[in-house]
């Protein structure tokens, strides 16, 4: 158990919750979060947001049953943190460009904080939120409202690409890198029963091998990622 | 102490909670978060003689209390298993269970022999046996095979004889709810000298995405679990184990110490722990603990006391 610091609403809906406690964690890597009982039946995968000494937090946008439990939570209060899970962004080589669209943006702040030299790029569908995070701590980010963020962005100009966000745009990204010299990497999402690799619930295929995003994603090279199954989240 | 040590179709269990197949893995997920030892015992992901992919799409889906799974049998195929994963089981030190699925009659009885085989060259070496096989007829997410041998008493009978013929390990049958006679099932198992029962599987169920106009599974219909089936499985264990004369293990929605007094005062022999590891991921770790602490609180001194009391 765990114990909450802050909780706060930053924006209609998104929230950023803060915990106690010394953790380790990978850019891109999740937690297993919890603040209930036996219903609803499954825990909720969230990505680390930051670390500092002392903390950890998640950016989190209200979407249904469980995201909403976890907005009630006061400071105070204790929940459930299994993690760090799952394998994160790579150490990137070479020009490194950081691409978030809306609640992608989540796992994003840990990667800024890391990759000073990086370019980070922030789009939004409508109003910007959880960017003053980022602002404070890199000197070269990049925030966008309106449009697609791929268009701000030149793959050829980067070794490496770090990127979460909706599907649309991480195909859009793999399809644009294509034949630059730039490796791609994305964090995708999937519906999760275990967390842990227990129950196969959560495949993608990937080269035509099915992957389990929760052990070997959910970071992934774009290589042959197939969409479709993304999409039926 | 109250002691919960137990024999299960001649084989010594620590206590009689297992984890059920398709939950846990081959353990390897589990044995980072605490000691398997404390386990009765392991049932495998299941696993039939070829590789299998699983299914496309969605493959997990939460409900009111529940979770409906379209996984697919997805498995490394039994030599795989054999080579990669076996080992690594044996040292874990509980009970091995092997869930065997299979496409035909002929998939079943060849998986059958090569696990028999493994089993007794392994003891042979001194080293830990396979110590039962769980024949599973009732997987609702696979075309062929699965479930259509779990309905129908007659297909039924096909494949359990030929898995018997085909192994001298301890058997269990596990049953679906789909059955169509239940209790002719599970004496039919009986009759065809399987050792022990295991029910109830997932029950066979749907979610639709009003928004795309489809199901939310590719294979259109998929397989409930969790809390919510708990009452449907009880009434069968109950069923079963008072038409048999071999144990029954009970398996559904069990989630405390009170779900499975209920289901041993039901009649079952032991039971399986399945959904409820995705709720608490270390309830294999405590569940032993607080049956015996329940146990104690209600003058309990043996499971023996109150099985099939009712
Ligand atoms: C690896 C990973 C990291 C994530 N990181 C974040 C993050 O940092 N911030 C954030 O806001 N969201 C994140 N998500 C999405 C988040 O898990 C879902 O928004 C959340 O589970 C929704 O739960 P709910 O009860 O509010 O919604 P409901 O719709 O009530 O949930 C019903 C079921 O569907 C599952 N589900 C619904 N949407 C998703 C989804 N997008 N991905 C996976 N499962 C889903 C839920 O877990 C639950 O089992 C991440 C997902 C994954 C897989
Ligand atoms: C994700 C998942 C995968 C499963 N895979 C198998 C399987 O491979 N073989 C099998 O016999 N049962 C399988 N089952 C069924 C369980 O072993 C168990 O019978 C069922 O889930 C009911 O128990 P529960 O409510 O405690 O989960 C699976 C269940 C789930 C949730
Ligand atoms: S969620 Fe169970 S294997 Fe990934």
């Amino acid at each position: 158990m765990a114990n909450v610091l802050v909780n706060n609403k930053l924006a209609p809906d998104i929230y950023q919750l803060t915990v106690e406690g010394e953790y380790h964690a990978s850019m891109g890597q999740f937690y297993m979060l919890r603040c209930w009982g036996a219903f609803p039946v499954l825990s909720r995968p969230i990505s680390v947001h930051d670390i500092n000494e002392g903390t950890i937090s998640f950016l989190y946008r209200v979407s249904g049953t469980g995201t909403r439990l976890l907005s009630q939570l006061k400071p105070g209060n204790q929940l459930q943190l299994e993690g760090p899970l799952g394998r994160g962004f790579p150490e990137p080589e070479g020009r490194t460009a950081i691409i978030g669209g809306g609640m992608g943006i989540a796992p994003l702040l840990l990667a800024a904080r890391r990759l000073p030299d990086s370019r980070v790029f922030l789009g939004f569908a409508g109003d910007p939120f959880a960017v003053s995070a980022f602002h404070a701590i890199h000197a070269d980010v990049h925030v966008v409202s309106g449009g697609t963020i791929a268009d701000y962005v030149e793959p050829s100009e980067y070794d490496t690409i770090l990127a979460c966000g909706p599907v649309p745009l991480m195909e859009l990204l793999a399809h644009r890198t294509k034949g630059t010299g730039a490796k791609l990497f994305f964090s995708v999402e999937k519906r999760m029963a275990c967390g842990i690799g227990a129950c196969s619930g959560c495949t993608v295929r990937i080269d035509g091998v099915n992957r389990r995003v929760c052990v070997e994603g959910p970071v992934f090279s774009a290589g042959e990622v197939d969409f479709h199954d993304l999409l039926s989240l | 102490m109250i002691s919960l040590a137990c024999e299960l179709a001649g084989v010594q269990l620590s206590n009689p909670i297992l984890m059920a197949s398709g939950t846990f893995g081959f353990g390897k997920p589990y044995a980072a978060l605490y000691p398997l030892d404390k386990l009765g015992g392991i049932v495998t992901k299941g696993l039939t003689l070829q590789a299998r992919p699983g299914n496309t799409g969605t493959r997990v889906f939460e409900t009111d209390s529940g979770l409906i799974n379209s996984i697919g049998l997805e498995n490394p195929g039994i030599p795989t298993f054999l080579e990669r994963e076996w080992e690594e089981m044996m040292q874990y030190g509980t009970a091995i269970i092997v869930n065997l699925g299979g496409g035909s009659i002929r998939e079943y009885a060849e998986g059958a022999m090569l696990i028999t085989e493994a089993s007794r060259e392994s003891k042979k070496n001194g080293r830990r046996a396979v110590d039962m096989i769980e024949l599973n007829i009732s997987c609702p997410n696979v075309k062929e095979g699965g479930l259509q041998y779990g309905v129908d008493t007659d297909r039924a009978r096909e494949v359990v004889r030929a898995v018997r013929m085909a192994t001298d390990l301890p058997l269990l049958v596990k049953l679906s709810p789909s059955a169509r006679d239940l209790t002719e099932m599970a004496r039919m198992c009986e009759a065809e000298g399987a050792d022990g029962l295991s029910l109830i599987n997932t029950i066979q169920a749907m979610a639709i995405d009003i928004r795309k106009k489809r199901s939310v599974f590719d294979g259109l219909y998929a397989g409930l679990s969790g809390p919510a089936i708990k009452p449907i499985a009880l009434r069968m264990v109950h069923q079963v184990s008072h038409a048999v004369d071999i144990p029954v293990i009970g398996i559904g929605g069990i989630a405390s110490a009170e779900d499975i007094l209920e289901f041993i005062m039901a009649g079952a022999a032991a039971v399986q722990i399945g959904t409820y590891n995705f709720m608490r991921l270390r309830a294999g770790a405590a569940l032993e603990d607080e049956l015996r602490e329940l146990m104690a609180q209600e003058g309990i001194r043996s499971l023996d006391e109150i099985r099939g009391i009712i």
